[in-house]
């Protein structure tokens, strides 16, 4: 299954990752990491929208239910190594960012970006969505049945 | 004769003047911000979001402070906005089975796999003013509970399992697009379907209310009603790939509705489906029913002549920017046509005053 191939193909986990990354957080840890490296622009930063589609019945034919606004951009580092950035909402600064670091995971220094960049937006995202999942969990019906009175 | 008028523009710079100082208000109180209301007017900001069609909560928190909390005018800002954007590509179809689900209620089965999950729901509130709330105050934190991983089935799969409901066969047809094409008739359930997603929450409400009051009764229940994050994947050329471009939250319901068979079809539940970005429960059941009622051809029922099942209504007045833009228009400068009804008045008036005034003479 098509599915399949690509949940092993570790630079969609990355490049997605990136897109719902939190406003400026990628610009920030890739700073910390190291000095940005030059790079020539093969598409600027621009901002657009994507057509989400749903399915009638969740499973069903698929309609288009709304946009959702996206920015990317694609760039070439010095050695030659293309980058793409797509991430959620207007954030031209953080689509730079998500490109350079789709671009240097493909070079050596591939595992200081994976420690410091990638795996933490993971921890972070993990942490954000436990913590939504506890609350939710807390407000699970415990249902019980009251005792009927003429037994 | 047609006589061209120029005029209005100190008035008009004056009035957006006036504007501005009166949507800033009382200087002496502190100014709203956009991330205040992106917060803290969150549902608001979802209706703007979802009948605007555009996912952005920072655009929609703005365009509520400029429009001064007229949501109509905000979602109007929205759809402008849209409209310049370039269209980079369509998502896959988000996969509402994979949500994370913040609520999820089933009104047909209490002990639904997975459970019920109220969330942050304004139900079982007593609908009292919360004076608490006019003085600044610290919220307690919500309380936590450790979450099964496990994903969330969907409530009509059990019944899919028995045979019991109609299915929703999977197919791959690429859905017109409304936003691409006029909105012609007969318009297919995607094209409803889009339509009713944007479409007005009032009249959506009362038109999926018109059915439960027995104008084409379609008798549904809440089989479930899920709000949760759904990751949106689009596939990418230059990659060769899909990759996830971000992660929205959605509103699903879906209703099983009494079906007593046709000439085709066995007796069985149907089926009524409801998807709205944000948090939007109103208006996702509302869809769900509204739906329901405008599959009456397909599933072989009789025409009563309800306004909810009368596609070409619904959708056609369901969109209300284009609702207010037609009816608001009628308040902007119109004094040539009437100048010419006036004129055609008066000549009514003479002709039929003519006849009467001879009569008085002879």
């Amino acid at each position: 299954m098509k599915d399949t191939i690509d949940d092993i193909n570790p630079r969609k986990e990355w490049l997605g990752t990136l897109a719902k990354s939190p406003e400026g957080r990628v610009g920030a840890l890739l700073d910390q990491v190291m000095a940005r490296p030059d790079f020539t622009w093969l598409r600027m930063p621009e901002i657009g929208s994507v057509m989400v589609r749903g399915r009638a019945g969740a499973t069903g034919s698929p309609f288009n239910l709304g946009e959702v606004t996206v920015t990317r951009c694609s760039l070439r580092l010095a050695d030659g190594t293309v980058g793409h950035g797509y991430v959620q909402g207007r954030r031209k600064a953080c689509a730079e960012a998500a490109a350079l670091v789709d671009a240097l995971m493909q070079t050596e220094n591939a595992a200081d970006i994976r420690v410091a960049v990638l795996n933490v937006l993971e921890a972070e995202r993990t942490e954000a969505r436990t913590t939504r999942a506890a609350k939710a969990a807390a407000t699970k019906v415990d249902f019980f049945t009251m005792v009927r009175g003429e037994d | 004769m047609y006589v061209a008028v120029k005029g209005g523009e100190r008035a008009i710079e004056n009035a957006h003047a006036w504007l501005a100082e009166e949507r800033r208000g009382d200087t002496s109180v502190m100014e709203l911000s956009v991330p205040q209301i992106r917060e803290q007017l969150a549902l608001a900001v979802n209706r703007v979001m979802a009948e605007g069609s555009l996912y952005d909560p920072d655009l929609a928190a703005l365009a509520i402070k400029q429009s001064r909390g007229d949501l109509i005018e905000a979602i109007f800002l929205i759809r402008a906005y849209r409209t310049t954007l370039p269209r980079f590509g369509a998502s896959q179809p988000i996969d509402t089975a994979n949500m994370t689900c913040d609520r999820r209620v089933s009104a047909t089965f209490k002990d639904v796999p997975g459970g019920q999950i109220l969330g942050p729901t304004f139900d079982y509130t007593h609908r009292l003013l919360d004076f608490k709330l006019a003085a600044d105050g610290e919220v307690a934190q919500a309380p936590q509970r450790e979450a099964a991983q496990a994903k969330v089935p969907h409530v009509t799969g059990f019944l899919n399992r028995e045979g019991l409901i109609e299915e929703a066969p999977h197919d791959d047809t690429t859905p017109r697009d409304l936003t691409r094409e006029p909105l012609e008739m007969p318009a297919d359930r995607a094209l409803r379907l889009q339509a009713l997603a944007r479409a007005d929450e009032g009249f959506t409400l009362s038109m999926a209310y018109s059915t439960q009051r027995g104008y084409a009764r379609n008798h549904a229940f809440v089989g479930e009603l899920r709000i949760g994050d759904v990751v949106v994947e689009m596939d990418i050329p230059e990659l060769g790939f899909a990759i996830d471009i971000g992660e929205i939250t959605v509103t699903e319901c879906e209703t099983v509705n009494q079906f007593k068979g046709s000439k085709t079809e066995p007796p069985q539940f149907t089926r009524g489906y409801g998807l709205v970005f944000g948090q939007t429960e109103r208006k996702a059941i509302s869809m769900a029913l509204v739906d329901r009622a405008l599959r009456w051809e397909e599933l072989g029922e009789d025409y009563v002549g309800a306004p909810a099942q009368d596609a070409e209504f619904v959708l056609y007045h369901s969109d209300n920017i284009q609702a207010t833009g037609f009816l608001e228009h009628i308040k902007l400068p119109h004094y040539v046509d009437f100048q010419s009804e006036l004129e055609l008045v008066r000549k009514l008036r003479r002709d039929a005053g003519a006849t009467p005034k001879q009569e008085a003479n002879e």
